[in-house]
């Protein structure tokens, strides 16, 4: 630590510093510690039984096993999407590569009130497919489908965004020396490729995750709030919030709480493993395409 | 599909900064293009671009007078102010902050620094829903720190004032993470020779840091106004949601699908969509002229 080049001792009198150093924990301990320790307080006002008892309704075990449900299919589609996006983005050069960067991080730019939007518009009762699909008998919007498709659309830049950057800074030399030797093309990428990228890969799926499992605004539209049947997470803490039962909404709160704070604590563990600062957001690396 | 690829070649892969070495022909294309391309693309179209273009569609027959109707009705002006008010506040503020965090997490050294730069992520990874909940409990009149408030005739919660609270803690990361790597890649020796010189603090500050700061803050602040405009989850719990007063775009198309009105959703979204996309254009245009690069 002591030579840290960015710690030399140069500059700002002592006092400035102690001000400073004091305005910034003051800053972070209002806006982030504040919140999250009122969700552990709150969670625990009606004591641990009760706590208990909300988390095993049959209701809050429903939406327990729903957000896990969408979560395990959205995330492993989206982390599919993500290596075979940057593999043909970085790899190759071709038309129109600057556009696909930028559609991949469009849903990172929009809304999540409209991610849900366009699903109902396309298979809602008056959407486009909507009369189709009422045919058929399909069910789209307030059910599972639909939960997925706009988590998905709201999750899809994570992995991506991750891996694209890495992956132009690495260069082909490696992958194109393993083709001269004669490797074939799922054995450059499985020996050569995903070893090198492994850690930003992990990191990308864990934010993908964080998301798919934290979502609300777009899950918000198309759920349609059937208790037990399409309640998420999020969407059961709303519920409990609104019929006052603040113990219960953050109880299911905590969960999700604790889920953040182990994504963040893998993230500290990677940035240390990897010497690297992963970029959390993902996103001004998808802002400026490469 | 093949034909139209060109392999990316050897030594021409490492960014925009390094030099171009001399290239070495290489014919040699890595396999999958195909197979990637087709992937991304079919990937991309049906769960991006199809239903996007479906909304835009949508909207789009609409008749002008609706279109009108729909998005400058008073109710939708007010909930666009609020929304762009309140982003931009909230972006504003992180501005100041967001700086001041960054410079104390990069140049200082103090117990306790590595988990308060590790907090700083926690936005990213709580679900709003959850941030609202909390952010709404502690600004309450009987709050940890409404009932503080509450003595200065301050109230934040239920009103226009919460939802820059919501929007400054959603929009915090984005300036600290952009300005971090820009800080600690600055060269020191400016600030030495302006310290020899007699420059005061400030003056240093002001003069010598912050200029090369400045695309980067200001990509962050862009970047956290967008998300602020866009924000649900953790605004409508603290909002209060009065129409006209504290109702954010957002909140307006959800209670329009919930009253089926379709086309009035669709002309809003379509509106927020267009607005969100040149804002992404002109965040792109400016980190091209400025060279600042992604995280």
């Amino acid at each position: 630590m002591a030579s840290d080049p960015h710690a030399r001792d140069i500059g700002e009198p002592w006092l400035l510093r102690l001000v400073l150093v004091a305005g910034a924990c003051t800053v972070i301990t209002l806006m982030l510690v504040l919140p999250l320790a009122v969700v552990f307080a709150e969670a625990f006002a009606k004591g641990v039984g009760y706590l208990l008892s909300v988390l095993s309704t049959p209701d809050s075990l429903a939406a327990i096993r729903l957000t896990l449900v969408i979560a395990a299919i959205v995330v492993p589609a989206n982390t599919v999407f993500g290596v075979a996006a940057a593999w043909c983005i970085t790899r190759y050069q071709f038309p129109g590569r600057r556009v696909l960067v930028s559609l991949i991080g469009l849903p990172f730019s929009v809304s999540p009130v409209i991610a849900g939007l366009v699903y109902v518009l396309l298979f809602g009762l008056d959407g486009w497919l909507g009369p189709f699909l009422q045919a058929h008998d399909i069910k789209i919007i307030f059910a599972l489908p639909g939960l997925v498709l706009a988590t998905g659309f709201v999750t899809l830049p994570f992995v991506a965004g991750q891996l694209i950057p890495l992956m132009q800074a690495q260069g082909i030399e490696q992958e194109q020396a393993a083709l001269t030797l004669g490797a074939s093309g799922w054995q450059i990428f499985f020996r050569i490729t995903l070893p090198r990228i492994r850690w930003a890969l992990l990191y990308g799926v864990l934010l993908c995750n964080a998301r798919a499992m934290g979502e609300f605004g777009a899950v918000s539209v198309v759920s349609g709030h059937i208790r037990g049947v399409t309640n998420t997470m999020p969407l059961h803490i709303e519920i409990l919030y609104s019929e006052y039962d603040l113990a219960a909404a953050f109880g299911v709160a905590l969960l999700l709480s604790c889920m953040a704070l182990l994504t963040m604590a893998a993230k500290a563990f990677l940035d240390w493993r990897d010497h690297r600062q992963f970029a959390l957001g993902a996103q001004a690396a998808l802002v400026a395409p490469v | 599909m093949s034909g139209s690829a060109r392999p990316i070649r050897a030594g021409s892969v490492a960014g925009a900064r390094s030099k171009r070495r001399p290239t070495v022909k290489h014919n040699g294309m890595l396999p999958g293009f195909g197979l990637t391309l087709g992937l991304t693309t079919a990937y991309l179209g049906l769960i991006v671009v199809i239903p996007l273009a479906g909304l835009v569609l949508k909207a789009g027959q609409l008749g002008p007078a609706q279109l009108l109707a729909a998005v400058a009705s008073p109710r939708s002006l007010a909930a666009f102010r609020v929304s762009f008010g309140a982003a931009a506040i909230a972006a504003a503020a992180n501005g100041v902050v967001g700086v001041l965090l960054a410079w104390t997490l990069t140049r200082y050294r103090f117990p306790g620094r590595r988990l308060l730069d590790g907090l700083i992520d926690l936005p990213f990874a709580l679900p709003t829903a959850v941030a609202g909940i909390a952010l709404t409990a502690l600004y309450v009149d009987d709050g940890w720190i409404g009932q503080l408030l509450k003595p200065l005739g301050i109230v934040i919660a239920f009103t226009p004032a919460g939802i820059c609270v919501a929007m400054a803690f959603i929009g915090l990361p984005f300036v600290v993470r952009t300005v971090q790597p820009v800080l600690r890649d600055l060269k020191r020796d400016a600030e030495e020779a302006a310290l020899t010189l007699g420059a005061t603090p400030w003056q240093i500050f002001r003069r010598v840091i912050l200029p090369p700061l400045m695309p980067a803050v200001l990509t962050g602040v862009a970047l956290a106004f967008a998300r602020g405009v866009g924000e649900y989850g953790s605004v409508i719990f603290i909002a209060g949601n009065r129409p006209g007063v504290s109702e954010i775009v957002p909140l307006l198309i959800v209670t329009k699908l919930e009253q089926y009105d379709y086309p009035g959703a669709a002309a809003l979204g379509t509106a927020m969509l267009l607005i969100s996309f040149g804002f992404l254009l002109l965040i792109q245009r400016s980190q091209r002229r400025s060279g600042v690069h992604g995280l």
